[in-house]
C-alpha cells in the first residue's frame, strides 16, 4: 500500500533527508520519502502493518524536528 | 501577515516580541554589572529556551553538529565571556547583552525563512492547482457530487461551465470551448464538441459537456501532471548533491576550526576570552542552511515556473543539464514541420489559371483519400458533384486517370507524364510534385508539401541566442527536402534519409562531438522516438498533452505543439542556474568573510548572525525569483 501524508512546520530541509532515511529503515518498509518543498511524505509497506508503520515514521519525524507533525 | 503564519510560527513571533522589550529594558534601565541580568536572563530564557532543550535532546541522541547546539554554545559562551571579563575586572569587551541579542537574531532569522520558505511553497502550489477537487457523476439518473478517486471508467461525469475537467474521458453530448492554459500555458481556448477527448485540468468555459469517463483519476492527465511536478525535486541535480556532500563537511571542519582557535593562539599569546569569543563567532557561521534550503528552493521554483508556461521538467537533474545544452536535435516531421501535407506552389501552365488547375487536379483526385488528394481539396476550396468526374482510375505508382467534365485527365508524377508521352515542364522543389494533363495536354503542375511551423525559424534564432551551438535535423525524408526545410529555418546540419534505427547511430554520433559539460537534447513527438529520447542527455518530447507515451517517454514534455516553448525552457533553465550559482557564491563569500574577519578579531557576533540567517532568507528570497518566467 502506498500513500501520501501532508506535513506541517517541516522546516529544515536536511531534516527532511534525515526523517527520510530513518523511515525507510523501519522494518516493513518499502519505500519512503519526504518531500521538502511540498512537505509530503510519501511512504510505501506492508499492508497488514501500515497503520503502525505510519505511526512509528511520524513518531520518527517528530524525533528529528519536534515542530513538524504529520497529518493523517 | 501574522494571519498567514502556522501555529508554531506566531508562537515565536510572541517570544520575539516578549524577549526584544526585555532586551530593551535591559540595555535603557541604567543598572550596573550583574544587576543587568534582571533583564537579560529572562530573555534568554524566553528566546533561547527552545533551542537549549533542542539542542541537550539532540546530544542525547548523538547529532551534535545541529543548528540548535551550535547556537546554545555559541551565547551561552558570549554569556561565560562577558561573566570573565567582569569578575577579572577586564574592560567588558562584550556585555551580556550580546548573547541575548544574538539569540534574538537567530530567531527573527529562523522566522523569516520559515515564514519565505512558506511563502515560496504556497506560490508554488498555487502555480499547480490544477488538481480538480470533485466531479459531477452522474448516478441512477441524478447528478451527485463526489471526489474524482471514487469515479470509475465508464461513468458519467458533467462538467458545468466554470468548472475543470476532473477525469479524462471522451465527450458524450454538448460542445464548449476550454481553457487549457494551467497545462500548456497556452492562453487561446480549444473546442471540444462531441466526440473529442476531454482532458482533465482543463476549465470548461462556455458550455454545459457530459463526458465519459475513460481513465481513473490516478491516470488522468491531471494527476500525472501533478505526481510528475511534485516527484520532480527527487531527482537531484549534480548542484544539489554537491551542497549536499559540503555541508557534511562544511560544519564539522568550522567547529574543528572554531576548537582550534580557541586553544591554540592563547597558549602562545594569552587572552582567553578573546580568543574564545572569536570561536564562538565560528560556531554561528558554520551552519550551511543558506545553501541547504535555498539551491532546493530554487530548482523548485524553475520546475513550478516552467509547469505554468506548459514545460513539465521531470526532475531538477534535467533542468539542469538543460542549461548547459550545446546541441538541439530536431525531428522534422510533427517537430519542425506541422506533419500535414499542403499545397505550396501552383504552377499552371499557359493560359490555365490557378484556380482551374487546382480544380481540375482536385476533381481528378477526388476519389482518393490518400493525404495528397486531400490537400488539392483543401486547396480547392469546392465541393465535388458527383456529376463531374467519372471513371476514375488509379494507375498505381504513376496518378490517376479521370474524366472531369468529360474531359479525359491525367494527375500523377512525373513518370505518369512519361508514360504517356506529354510534354510537361519540370517543378523543382522540396516535396511532391502532381502534374497534370487534359485531353493530352500539359496544363500545369501542383507542388504539395509538408509546411514548416510558423514560429520554427524564430524559436530556432532564440535558441541561438540562448548559447546553443549547433542545430540539427533528422529526417527519414529525402535529402533535398530535408535540405529545403533545414535551409529555411537556419539549421546547421541535416542528416536525410533515416530509418528509424540510423536516428540512434546519428545521435550517438553527435553526443560524441559536444564538449565535456555540454549536453545534448533531442526534441521529437514523443511517439515514434522513445529511443533517441532516452539516448539523448535530455529527451524532450512535443504536444505532450493527450498523449500519455510522449510523457512517459521524455525527460521534459512541451505540453503544447509550440516550437517556441523550446528556447524558453532554455532560457528558465539558465535563469533557474544562475540563480543558484549567485547563492552559492553569495552564501560562501560572505561566510568565508566572517570566517577570516572573525578569526582576525575584526568581526562582532552582529556580523555572525548576518552570516548565518541573514544570508538564509536573502538567498530564499533570490530563490523564488526562479518561480517568475514572465519576460523570459
Amino acid at each position: 500500500m502506498k500513500k501520501t501524508f501532508q506535513m506541517e512546520d517541516l522546516d529544515c530541509a536536511s531534516c527532511a533527508a534525515k526523517m527520510e532515511d530513518a523511515i525507510k529503515k523501519i522494518d516493513g518498509v518499502t519505500s519512503a520519502t519526504v518531500n521538502f518543498m511540498t512537505q509530503k511524505l510519501t511512504l510505501e509497506a506492508d499492508d497488514s502493518r501500515f497503520g503502525e508503520i505510519a505511526k512509528e515514521a511520524a513518531k520518527i519525524c517528530r524525533k528529528v524536528e519536534p515542530d513538524c507533525t504529520v497529518r493523517f | 501577515m501574522l494571519n498567514q503564519m502556522t501555529r508554531r510560527q506566531k508562537k515565536v513571533f510572541w517570544r520575539i516580541i516578549v524577549a526584544a522589550v526585555l532586551f530593551a529594558a535591559g540595555e535603557l534601565v541604567p543598572l550596573a554589572g550583574f544587576w543587568k541580568l534582571i533583564f537579560y536572563l529572562p530573555a534568554y530564557v524566553v528566546i533561547g529556551g527552545d533551542v537549549l532543550k533542542k539542542a541537550a535532546r539532540n546530544i542525547l541522541r548523538g547529532q551534535v553538529f545541529d543548528e540548535n547546539f551550535l547556537m546554545s554554545i555559541a551565547t551561552l559562551g558570549a554569556f561565560a565571556t562577558a561573566f570573565y571579563d567582569q569578575v577579572s575586572g577586564a574592560a567588558s569587551m562584550v556585555g551580556y547583552g550580546e548573547a541575548v541579542a544574538v539569540m534574538l537574531f537567530y530567531q527573527v532569522g529562523e522566522l523569516f525563512q520559515s515564514y519565505a520558505v512558506g511563502k515560496s511553497r504556497a506560490s508554488i502550489s498555487s502555480l499547480m492547482d490544477i488538481r480538480p477537487d470533485y466531479a459531477n457523476m452522474r448516478k441512477d439518473g441524478e447528478l451527485v457530487q463526489v471526489s474524482p478517486e471514487e469515479v470509475r471508467v465508464g461513468d458519467l461525469i458533467v462538467v458545468k461551465p466554470g468548472e475543470k475537467i476532473p477525469l479524462d474521458g471522451t465527450v458524450i453530448s454538448g460542445s464548449s470551448m476550454v481553457d487549457t492554459a494551467a497545462l500548456t500555458g497556452e492562453s487561446v481556448p480549444r473546442e471540444l464538441v462531441q466526440g473529442a477527448n476531454a482532458i482533465s485540468g482543463c476549465i470548461n468555459l462556455s458550455g454545459l459537456l457530459e463526458i465519459e469517463v475513460s481513465k481513473p483519476f490516478g491516470e488522468s492527465t491531471v494527476a500525472k501532471i501533478l505526481d510528475l511536478v511534485e516527484n520532480a525535486s527527487g531527482k537531484k541535480a549534480r548542484t544539489e548533491n554537491f551542497i549536499t556532500r559540503f555541508a557534511r563537511y562544511y560544519t564539522p571542519a568550522v567547529v574543528i576550526a572554531a576548537l582550534l582557535l580557541a586553544v591554540v593562539p592563547p597558549l602562545f599569546l594569552g587572552g582567553w576570552a578573546n580568543w574564545i569569543h572569536r570561536a564562538l563567532i565560528f560556531l554561528v557561521v558554520s551552519c550551511p542552511c543558506a545553501l541547504v534550503i535555498s539551491v532546493p528552493l530554487s530548482f523548485f521554483g524553475g520546475i513550478g515556473g516552467a509547469s505554468k508556461r506548459g514545460i513539465l521538467v521531470k526532475g531538477s537533474n534535467y533542468l539542469e543539464a538543460l542549461s548547459k545544452t550545446e546541441i538541439v536535435v530536431f525531428d522534422k516531421t510533427g517537430t519542425l514541420t506541422k506533419g500535414t501535407f499542403e499545397v505550396t506552389k501552383v504552377v499552371p501552365a499557359q493560359g490555365i489559371t490557378d484556380e482551374q488547375l487546382l480544380r481540375i487536379a482536385a476533381l481528378a483526385e477526388s476519389y482518393s483519400d490518400h493525404p495528397i488528394s486531400l490537400s488539392l481539396r483543401r486547396a480547392w476550396g469546392g465541393t465535388v458533384a458527383d456529376a463531374q468526374v467519372s471513371d476514375a482510375q488509379e494507375i498505381a505508382g504513376h496518378g490517376v486517370h479521370a474524366q472531369v467534365d468529360g474531359k479525359p485527365v491525367l494527375a500523377g508524377n512525373a513518370r505518369l507524364m512519361q508514360a504517356e508521352n506529354i510534354h510537361f515542364t519540370q517543378l523543382q522543389g522540396a516535396g511532391t510534385v502532381v502534374y497534370v494533363a487534359q485531353q493530352g495536354q500539359f496544363i500545369g503542375a501542383v507542388l504539395i508539401s509538408d509546411t514548416v511551423k510558423p514560429e520554427a525559424k524564430t524559436a530556432i534564432a532564440s535558441l541561438r541566442k540562448a548559447g546553443i551551438r549547433k542545430t540539427v535535423m533528422l529526417t527519414g525524408d529525402a535529402a533535398a527536402t530535408g535540405e529545403a526545410v533545414a535551409a529555411e529555418l537556419g539549421l546547421d546540419e541535416v542528416h536525410a534519409q533515416l530509418l528509424p534505427g540510423d536516428k540512434v547511430a546519428e545521435v550517438e554520433d553527435l553526443l560524441s562531438q559536444k564538449t565535456e559539460q555540454g549536453q545534448l537534447a533531442f526534441v521529437g513527438d514523443g511517439i515514434n522516438d522513445a529511443p533517441v529520447l532516452s539516448r539523448a542527455d535530455i529527451g524532450i518530447a512535443m504536444g505532450g498533452l493527450g498523449s500519455d507515451a510522449a510523457i512517459e517517454a521524455a525527460d521534459i514534455v512541451l505540453m503544447d505543439d509550440d516550437l517556441a516553448a523550446l528556447p524558453l525552457a532554455i532560457r528558465i533553465a539558465q535563469k533557474t542556474l544562475n540563480i543558484v550559482r549567485q547563492n552559492i557564491v553569495f552564501a560562501l563569500a560572505i561566510k568565508l568573510g566572517v570566517l577570516v574577519l572573525s578569526a582576525l578579531g575584526a568581526a562582532s557576533m552582529w556580523a555572525a548572525v548576518f552570516a548565518d540567517v541573514g544570508v538564509s532568507v536573502l538567498a530564499i528570497l533570490n530563490a523564488s525569483r526562479a518561480l517568475n518566467t514572465k519576460g523570459l
